[in-house]
């Protein structure tokens, strides 16, 4: 496959089609600068700022983009809410819709036939591979990602960070919390 | 398109297996392959509806033997012949023989950070009212189209209750083939789990699905 790519690479390169320097600034882009610790700044936000909060449960993409996060597979936005009787869980059962603006590229398992296929039909079964399990009693959504909407979970504040800054808090917020299928991390 | 893409609920293929702090690429190809993907889309030849519809229609045989970014590239190959760019004798030798394809664009470095930051939205205004609001029963389609459609299998024929109406959007399944954009209403339609999967299904679930005007009819 290595090959294959850099022949397409070359061929596109030689033929004025493509610019390789612009891949570099693609790769850069998704390596260091738009990755889960977007969407873990406005998860903070979210939990400190009640106006934010509601903000981002009526427009998400508005009060996303307040943040400076804006752009490719997140153009429109809809944030979830965990509650304690609800948990909310993200998937594309068609191919790999998931919202890069706030989380950066998806893991290979998001993408890959296991996940795709459980997540819709054993929520709970996928939660225990992660590590998680819920109350019999709570509630699941999955959110199946088949159109352009892209959605983020926001995880419950972890119980104990009462008064901590917001980018305290971001250090809590994991990037399976934002996809559902897994929490946020406990306050230590 | 009933193709290997179509997932939801299929069963057999193991445990979800997590990576312990996955890097965001496996190899130096992964990168290559994101970025030319991306660029190769920026010429704005095809739309990302015909580029899922290239992705499905990898044999299944295939598409379940490769990663992400392989079907990614097996599908770029498809769309580049398909336009004209690139033939198959140049992808065997891996470089030019010549011909003078042109692109609509070219995407440069220095327009990158501004082309990703803005994205490529795909609501559009719909020249009628919703025809559904938040609360009411739908039925949705029991069709199995051989082009591209984004209402998954799973979801077929079942009844279920808008949750939230949208706006417009490129209807995919004439976009994905070069006929019009059509905008449509899209609405999150939830369903039961009981409806979906029957017996034994978990009592505490609930699926919801986006789901475009044409796909659904009043229940």
């Amino acid at each position: 496959m290595a090959a294959r790519v850099r022949a397409l690479e070359t061929i596109l390169t030689q033929k004025g089609l493509i610019d390789p320097a612009a891949i570099d600034v693609i790769v850069d882009t998704y390596e260091t600068k738009v990755g889960p610790r977007n969407g873990a700044r406005v998860v903070a936000k979210a939990w400190s700022d009640p106006e934010f909060a509601e903000w981002l449960k009526r427009d998400a993409t508005a009060a996303i983009a307040s943040l400076g996060y804006t752009g490719r597979q997140g153009e429109h936005m809809q944030a979830v809410f965990n509650t304690p009787d609800q948990h909310n869980m993200v998937v594309c059962t068609l191919c790999s819709c998931y919202p890069w603006s706030v989380l950066g590229l998806p893991p290979v398992w998001y993408k890959s036939p296991p996940y795709r296929s459980r997540a819709v039909i054993d929520p709970r079964g996928v939660l225990a591979e992660f590590g998680v399990t819920l109350p019999d009693e709570t509630k699941i959504r999955v959110w199946d990602s088949t159109a352009e909407l892209r959605y983020l979970v926001v995880p419950m504040r972890p119980a104990g960070t009462e008064g901590w800054s917001e980018e305290d808090l971001a250090d809590l917020v994991t990037r399976d919390s934002m996809i559902g299928t897994g929490l946020a991390r406990e306050a230590a | 398109m009933n193709g290997p893409q179509d997932l939801g609920g299929q069963m057999g293929f193991g445990p979800v297996a997590p990576e312990k702090d996955e890097p965001y690429f496996h190899a130096e190809w992964e990168k290559r392959a994101l970025g030319v993907t991306l660029s190769a889309g920026a010429m704005g030849h095809w739309n990302i509806d015909e580029s899922r519809h290239a992705r499905e229609s990898l044999h299944p045989a295939d598409y379940y033997a490769s990663s992400y970014y392989e079907i990614w590239i097996k599908a770029l190959e498809t769309l580049l012949k398909r336009h004209g760019f690139v033939t198959q004798d140049e992808l065997l030798v891996g470089k030019s023989l010549g011909g003078n394809a042109r692109a609509k664009r070219v995407l440069q470095a220095e327009d990158v950070p501004a082309v990703l930051a803005r994205g490529g939205p795909c609501n559009r205004p719909v020249g009628a009212d919703a025809r559904f609001k938040a609360g009411d029963r739908v039925r949705t389609k029991n069709f199995n189209p051989e082009g591209h459609t984004r209402l998954p299998r799973y979801a077929r024929d079942k009844v279920g209750v808008i949750d939230v109406v949208r706006e417009g959007f490129v209807f995919p399944d004439t976009n994905a083939h070069g006929r019009g954009e059509n905008p449509q209403w899209v609405y999150t339609v939830v369903f039961e789990s009981r409806e979906i999967w029957g017996e034994g299904a978990d009592p505490t679930l609930a699926v919801s699905i986006d789901a475009w005007e044409s796909y659904l009819e009043p229940a």
